[in-house]
C-alpha cells in the first residue's frame, strides 16, 4: 500500500460486541480496510452481516448497546475510536458526513429543506447568513434539483423520495468531508430513481474526490458503482479486493453464492404455456374518491382498464414502480378490494361484484402469498393452525388436513415436526415457505404473489423462487407475479406486463420485452436496472457452478 | 385557512347536538315525572304542573326537544327552580372565579410539566426520569381533594402563608385575589402536570428516536439543539393536544376543588345544583362545559399547523 | 431454529407463549409490588370483621371526634369489660375511623373491578360491531363522540342525580363516561388488525366472520384492553371517593373511603385525621393499580409505554 496515497478510513482489526442473548458473541470481529481518497468501497452482506454496524461505528453513531471492545477506526489518521465526543461531534458533517437508506424519514418534517442544510454549515462554520444561504443554493443546483429557491423553502414532505436523498446529499457533501457513508442509499427508492441517485454519487464523488464508503445488500449497486468490494458475513469479512476481481473471480464460496444469486437481466427463452384459462380480466378498474360535502372531490384511478389472461401452469408477471397499481389489481384479482369496473373471469363465473357469501366458496381457487413474512402469520397461531384453516373451513377434517399439511411443509422444505410452532420461531424465508404451504393447502388454481420475495435477502429469495416454479410445475398453478423487480421478473415469468400510473404500458413473452421493450417507460427500467451489464455476463454461470 | 375553521366548526356542531339530545334525553328517561323530578322534592303540586306547562311536558317528546333547544339557542337557559333566578344571570355570575382557577392551573401545569417531561425524556432511565415518572404515578393516584386538604394542612394551617379558603374577586384587588388563588391552583394543576409531563416524555423519547434525530447528530449537531430545535417542536402535537384533552380533567378538578376551597365558581355551582336537584341547572351546566370543552379543542387542532407543516388546512 | 442472525432484523411484535407471561410479569418489581399490595387490600375488606373491628355503622354520641389513639372501655352483654383503642381515632358520630377505613377497602375494589368489567365488556361489544359493521360505525362512533364531550366527571354527577344514590347508581355513573374509549380503543385495533395480511390470508381462506374475529382479531384486543382495563380500575376508585365526598356517591351507611373524607370536611382543620387515614388509603390502593397498569402495559403492549 505504499504506493497508494495515505487512506481517508482506515478500519483496523475492528471488533464490536453484542450485548448477551444474541447468536453471537461479536457484531462485526477483525474487520480491516481501508477507503481511498476518490474511491467507492462497496461494503456488502445480507442482513446480519455486520455491514451497517460497521458504518455506525465510524461516525460514533452506534446504539449504546453495541460497544467496541477491539481495533481502530482512523479517519485522516485520527482514531474516532478513541476521540472524545467534542471533537467526534466536530469530525461529523465537516470531515466525514452520512447517507441513509429511508430518505422519508431521515429529514426532520418541520424544518425547512434549506434551513437543514444550512444547519451544517451553521454548525461547523463561521459564515453569515447570506453566504450560508447561497452555499446552499448552489449545492442544491449541483444536486440537480429544480428550482433551487423554492426548493430551499419547502419542507421534506413536499418532495419525492428522491428528490429527498438528493437534499441530504447536499448536506452531507456542502463541506465537502474527506469521507461519505452512504448505508443503503438507494434501497428504498425506485429503480429509475435509484440509478440517477448512483449516477448523483459517482459524479460528485469524482468531483470532489471524496471517499466513499457504500453499504448495500445488491450486488447489481455494487457492480454499478464499486471501485473496491468488502465482503461480510456474520460479522466477518469473507473476501476483499477490486471490484473486477471479486465480482470477476470470486475467491470465497460464500461471494460467489451472493453473485450467484444475483438474478440475471437475461431471461431464459420459455416455451408459451398452452394450458387452459385460468383467469382473465376485462376492463378492470379502481377508482378511489375522496372528499364530501365541504371538501373538493378527487377521483384516484389506482387502476384503470386492465386486462389479462393467465393460463394454468403459466407465470405472469406485473411489473412497475410504486403507485403503479400492480398491487391494487392484484388485490382486485383476490377480491380483497372490490373493483370499481370491470370483469374478472374465474372459469365462467365473473367475481368481480360477488359479494362475500357467494365469493367464499370461490376463494380456493385464488390464494395469495403476501410480501411481508413477519406479518402474513397469525403470530398468536400455530404454523399447522394457520395451514389447515383454510382446508377446515371448506369441511376437509382436522386429521386429514394436518397430515396434508405436513405433506406440505416437506415440499416447501421445512421439517414437518414444526408445524407445533409459532412463526417467531422462523425466519423471513421460512415463513414465506409457510405462506406457501398454507396457500397450496387451499389447492388453489391461481396463486398471487405480492411482492412475495421483495424482503428476503438474495440468498433466501433465489430458493424461494425455485420452489415456486416447482411447486408451480408440480400442481399446473397459474401464478400472477407482482414485483417492482425487474431482474426477478426475468428469472421467473412467461408474460410480463409493465405498469405505470394505473394503466398496463406493455406486454408480452418476457424474452421479447427484454430483447425489444416498445414502451419508453420499459426501456428506462431495463436501464435503470442495477448491474445489469455484470448481470448478463457469462460469468455468472462461470460462478454458479464453480 | 378560514375554510378549514368553518369547517371544524360546522363538525363540532353535530358533536354539540348529539350532546344536547343525551342531556335532553337523560332526564326524560328517568323512572318517574320529570316535572315532579325538575321542580324539587319540596315542590307544591301548583309548581309541578307549572314545570309540566312551562317546559311542554304534556307535548310529544320531539315538540318538547324542539322547545328546550330552541329556548337554548335564544340564550334562554331556564329558570332554576333552586336559586329562584335566571340561570343564565347565575352563570354568569360564577364565570370568574373558574375561569381563573383554570387559567392560573393551566399556566402552572404547562410551565412545570413541559420541561420535566422534555428532562425526564431526555434523561431516559435516569434517576430524574424515574422521579418524575414515579411523582406523575403518584400524582394520578392521589384525589384532588387530599391534595388539596394537604396543602390546605401544611401551607395555612401550619405555616399560615396563604388563607384556608375563599375567592377575593379581581375588582377587589390584585393581590388579594393572586394570595387565594396560589392553593387551589397548585392544588389543581398536581394531576394536570402528571399527565402533561407523562405525554411530554413519551413524545420526546419517541421523537429521540426517529431517523431525523440520527441524522442531526450525524450533522455533529449539540445535544442541546437536537433536543430543542430537532426533537420539541416535533413533539408539540401530541402534546397539545393532551393539554386540550385534558380540559375534561381540569373541568372534573374544578368541581372538587371549589367545593374545597369554598370558591363561588360554577364547579361549586354544580355540586349544589346536583345536591337540590336543580335539573334545568345541571343541564345548562353540562352543555356549557361540554361546549367550552369542545372549542377549546377545536382551537387546539387549529394550531397544529403552526408546528407541523404537514397539517395545512 | 433462527437461521438468519437477529441484529438488524425488523422489529417484530411476536408475543412469548401465553404460559410464560404470568411468570414474566410477576419479575417486574413494580408489577409484584402493585400486585400484592392489592392482594393485601382485598384481604383486608374481605376480613376487616376479624381484624379488630367494630361496627362501622355504630353511631356512638359519647365519643364523637376523639383523636387517634384514644381508649374506651366496651361492656359486653355479659357485663365484662375490654378496652377498645382508637387507632384512627372516631368522626362526629363517634364512629370508629379504623373500622371504617378497614370496611370501606370493600366499596373501592367491588367498583373498581365492577367498573372496569362492564366498561370493557360494552366497549369491546360496540367497539367489534363499529370496526366490522360499516352502517353501524357511524351512528355508534357519534354517540361515542357526543359521550366523549362531556367532561367525565361531569357526566358521572348527572348520571348519579338522576338515580336514587347507591352502590348501583355509582357504578352506572362511573361506567358511562369510560365506555367511548374503550370503544375507540377496540375500534382502532380491529380497523388497524383487518388490513394486517394474516387476516386477509384468513379471509382469502375462506374463514367466516365469528371465526374471523374470535381467531385472528379478537386476541389484539386482549393485551390493550387488560391494560385499559387497571387503569379504568383507578380511575373508578378515584371516581367514586370525588362522588362520595361531594355527597351524591355512596350513603353514609356503607363506609367508603370518599364518604368517610366527606364526613370529615367540616372539622378538617381540628380533626384532620377523618380525612388523612382514609387518604392515604385510597391513594396507595390507586397508587398499586396504577403501578400494575403501567407493568402490565410496559410488558404487553409496549409500543404505548410511558403514554
Amino acid at each position: 500500500m505504499s504506493d497508494t496515497p495515505s487512506p481517508v478510513l482506515d478500519i483496523a482489526d475492528l471488533a464490536i460486541a453484542l450485548p448477551g442473548g444474541g447468536d453471537r458473541l461479536r457484531a462485526v470481529d477483525g474487520v480491516s480496510f481501508t477507503v481511498a481518497p476518490g474511491e467507492i468501497v462497496c461494503v456488502v452482506g445480507e442482513s446480519g452481516s455486520g455491514k451497517s454496524v460497521t458504518a455506525f461505528s465510524v461516525m460514533g453513531l452506534l446504539a449504546r448497546v453495541l460497544k467496541p471492545v477491539a481495533g481502530a477506526i482512523r479517519l485522516l489518521g485520527e482514531d474516532v475510536l478513541t476521540a472524545s465526543p467534542q471533537r467526534l461531534r466536530a469530525l461529523r458533517g465537516d470531515r466525514m458526513a452520512m447517507i441513509f437508506q429511508e430518505p422519508m424519514t431521515a429529514l426532520n418534517p418541520v424544518l425547512t429543506v434549506g434551513d437543514q442544510i444550512e444547519e451544517v454549515l451553521r454548525i461547523h462554520t463561521d459564515l453569515g447568513p447570506k453566504e450560508r444561504r447561497a452555499k446552499v443554493l448552489a449545492m442544491l443546483e449541483a444536486m440537480h434539483l429544480p428550482d433551487p429557491e423554492r426548493m430551499h423553502a419547502s419542507y421534506p414532505h413536499q418532495l419525492s423520495g428522491g428528490q429527498r436523498q438528493r437534499v441530504m446529499i447536499a448536506a452531507a457533501l456542502i463541506l465537502d468531508p474527506a469521507l461519505l457513508i452512504a448505508d443503503e442509499p438507494t434501497t428504498a427508492l425506485d429503480v429509475t430513481t435509484q440509478a440517477q441517485i448512483l449516477r448523483l454519487i459517482r459524479e460528485m464523488q469524482e468531483r470532489r474526490g471524496t471517499g466513499v464508503l457504500f453499504i448495500t445488500h445488491d450486488f447489481g449497486v455494487v457492480a454499478e458503482i464499486a471501485d473496491r468490494v468488502v465482503v461480510m458475513q456474520h460479522g466477518r469479512i469473507v473476501e476483499q479486493g477490486p471490484a473486477d476481481q471479486v465480482l470477476g473471480h470470486p475467491q470465497h464460496p460464500y461471494t460467489r453464492m451472493l453473485i450467484a444469486a444475483v438474478p440475471t437481466m437475461t431471461p431464459a427463452r420459455r416455451p408459451p404455456v398452452t394450458g387452459a384459462l385460468a383467469l382473465e380480466t376485462a376492463a378492470l378498474s379502481k377508482t378511489y374518491r375522496s372528499g364530501g360535502l365541504f371538501k373538493k372531490a378527487r377521483e384516484v384511478h389506482a387502476a384503470a382498464d386492465v386486462a389479462l389472461r393467465i393460463r394454468r401452469g403459466e407465470t405472469v408477471g406485473i411489473v412497475g414502480e410504486s403507485g403503479s397499481g400492480k398491487s391494487t389489481v392484484a388485490r382486485c384479482i383476490a377480491r380483497l378490494i372490490a373493483p370499481s369496473a370491470g370483469q374478472i373471469m374465474v372459469g365462467d363465473q365473473d367475481i368481480a361484484r360477488l359479494p362475500e357469501r357467494r365469493l367464499r366458496p370461490l376463494r380456493r381457487k385464488i390464494q395469495v402469498v403476501f410480501q411481508d413474512p413477519f406479518r402474513s402469520l397469525n403470530p398468536r397461531r400455530t404454523v399447522g393452525d394457520s395451514i389447515i384453516e383454510g382446508p377446515v373451513n371448506f369441511g376437509s377434517d382436522a386429521k386429514a388436513a394436518t397430515a396434508r399439511a405436513r405433506d406440505l411443509m416437506s415440499l416447501v422444505g421445512l421439517d414437518p415436526a414444526a408445524l407445533a410452532r409459532y412463526p417467531h420461531q422462523f425466519s423471513g424465508g421460512q415463513r414465506q415457505r409457510i405462506a406457501l404451504a398454507r396457500a397450496l393447502a387451499m389447492e388453489p388454481e391461481i396463486l398471487i404473489a405480492d411482492e412475495a420475495v421483495s424482503a428476503l435477502d438474495v440468498s433466501v429469495q433465489r430458493q424461494v423462487l425455485a420452489l415456486l416454479d416447482d411447486v408451480q410445475r408440480r400442481f399446473d398453478l397459474a401464478i400472477l407475479f407482482i414485483t417492482h423487480d425487474l431482474r426477478v421478473a426475468a428469472q421467473i415469468c412467461d408474460r410480463l406486463i409493465v405498469m405505470q400510473s394505473g394503466r398496463i404500458v406493455e406486454e408480452g413473452p418476457t424474452a421479447e420485452v427484454f430483447a425489444r421493450p416498445t414502451a419508453a417507460y420499459t426501456r428506462a427500467l431495463i436501464e435503470a436496472a442495477p448491474g445489469r451489464e455484470f448481470g448478463r455476463g457469462e460469468r455468472l454461470q462461470e460462478a454458479a457452478s464453480a | 385557512m378560514l375554510g378549514y375553521v368553518l369547517r371544524r366548526l360546522a363538525a363540532s356542531i353535530p358533536v354539540l347536538a348529539i350532546v344536547a339530545v343525551l342531556v335532553f334525553l337523560m332526564l326524560r328517561l328517568t323512572p318517574g315525572d320529570p316535572a315532579a323530578v325538575i321542580a324539587g322534592d319540596n315542590a307544591s303540586s301548583e309548581q309541578i304542573a307549572q314545570v309540566r306547562h312551562q317546559l311542554g311536558l304534556d307535548q310529544p317528546l320531539l315538540v318538547q326537544f324542539l322547545i328546550w333547544i330552541g329556548n337554548l339557542l335564544q340564550g334562554n337557559f331556564g329558570e332554576s327552580f333552586f336559586f329562584k333566578k335566571s340561570i343564565g344571570d347565575l352563570i354568569l355570575g360564577r364565570v370568574e372565579p373558574t375561569l381563573s382557577l383554570a387559567a392560573a392551573t393551566m399556566l402552572i401545569a404547562v410551565c412545570v410539566a413541559i420541561p420535566l417531561g422534555v428532562v425526564a425524556a431526555y434523561r431516559h432511565g435516569s434517576w430524574l426520569d424515574r422521579i418524575v415518572m414515579g411523582a406523575s404515578v403518584l400524582g394520578f393516584s392521589v384525589p384532588v381533594f387530599v391534595i388539596g386538604y394537604g396543602m390546605i394542612y401544611v401551607f395555612a394551617i401550619t405555616l399560615g402563608w396563604f388563607p384556608v379558603q375563599g375567592y377575593q374577586p379581581l375588582s377587589a384587588g390584585f393581590g388579594g385575589y393572586l394570595h387565594r388563588l396560589v392553593l387551589p391552583a397548585l392544588t389543581l394543576s398536581v394531576v394536570y402536570i402528571a399527565l402533561i409531563a407523562r405525554m411530554t416524555r413519551a413524545s420526546v423519547l419517541e421523537v429521540l428516536n426517529e431517523d431525523y434525530i440520527r441524522t442531526a447528530r450525524a450533522k455533529g449537531q449539540v445535544e442541546r439543539k437536537i433536543l430543542f430545535r430537532h426533537a420539541l417542536k416535533n413533539a408539540a402535537v401530541p402534546i397539545v393536544t393532551v393539554v386540550g384533552i385534558g380540559i375534561a380533567l381540569l373541568i372534573g378538578g374544578v368541581v372538587v376543588t371549589e367545593s374545597v376551597f369554598a370558591i363561588p365558581g360554577l364547579g361549586r355551582l354544580t355540586v349544589d345544583a346536583v345536591l337540590a336537584r336543580d335539573y334545568p341547572t345541571i343541564q345548562a351546566l353540562i352543555l356549557l362545559f361540554s361546549g367550552v370543552y369542545v372549542l377549546i379543542n377545536l382551537l387546539i387542532d387549529l394550531t397544529y399547523s403552526l408546528f407541523d407543516p404537514r397539517i395545512r388546512h | 431454529m433462527s437461521a438468519e442472525p437477529t441484529l438488524l432484523a425488523p422489529a417484530v411484535a411476536t408475543l412469548p407463549p401465553p404460559r410464560t407471561l404470568p411468570a414474566r410479569l410477576l419479575r417486574n418489581p413494580v408489577v409484584a409490588l402493585g400486585t400484592g399490595f392489592l392482594l393485601l387490600m382485598a384481604l383486608i375488606g374481605a376480613f376487616a370483621p376479624f381484624l379488630g373491628t367494630l361496627d362501622p355503622t355504630a353511631i356512638n354520641p359519647a365519643t364523637r371526634n376523639r383523636p387517634p389513639g384514644f381508649e374506651r372501655t366496651l361492656r359486653a352483654e355479659d357485663g365484662s369489660t375490654t378496652t377498645f383503642r382508637h387507632r384512627m381515632g372516631t368522626d362526629s358520630l363517634g364512629r370508629d375511623v379504623y373500622s371504617r377505613v378497614l370496611y370501606g377497602a370493600r366499596v373501592s375494589l367491588v367498583i373498581a373491578v365492577a367498573v372496569a368489567t362492564i366498561a370493557l365488556a360494552v366497549g369491546l361489544l360496540l367497539g367489534l360491531v363499529a370496526g366490522y359493521i360499516r352502517p353501524l360505525d357511524g351512528p355508534i362512533m357519534r354517540l361515542m363522540d357526543g359521550l366523549m364531550a362531556i367532561p367525565g366527571i361531569l357526566l358521572a354527577i348527572a348520571v348519579v342525580s338522576l338515580f336514587r344514590a347507591g352502590l348501583p347508581a355509582v357504578i352506572a355513573a362511573i361506567v358511562v363516561p369510560e365506555i367511548p374509549r374503550v370503544v375507540r380503543l377496540v375500534r382502532s385495533i380491529v380497523l388497524s388488525v383487518r388490513e394486517e395480511p394474516y387476516v386477509e390470508a384468513a379471509v382469502m381462506a375462506g374463514t367466516r366472520l365469528p371465526q374471523l374475529m374470535a381467531r385472528h382479531i379478537l386476541p389484539n384486543t386482549i393485551a390493550p384492553l387488560i391494560v385499559q382495563g387497571t387503569f379504568i380500575a383507578a380511575s373508578a376508585i378515584l371516581v367514586e371517593a370525588v362522588l362520595s365526598f361531594l355527597g351524591i356517591g355512596i350513603p353514609p351507611e356503607i363506609p367508603s373511603w370518599g364518604n368517610i373524607m366527606a364526613e370529615g370536611r367540616n372539622l378538617f382543620r381540628v380533626y384532620p385525621h377523618n380525612i388523612l387515614y382514609p387518604g392515604i388509603f385510597l391513594g396507595l390502593t390507586v397508587l398499586a393499580v396504577n403501578m400494575l397498569g403501567d407493568g402490565l402495559r410496559d410488558t404487553l403492549d409496549p409500543k404505548m409505554t410511558g403514554r
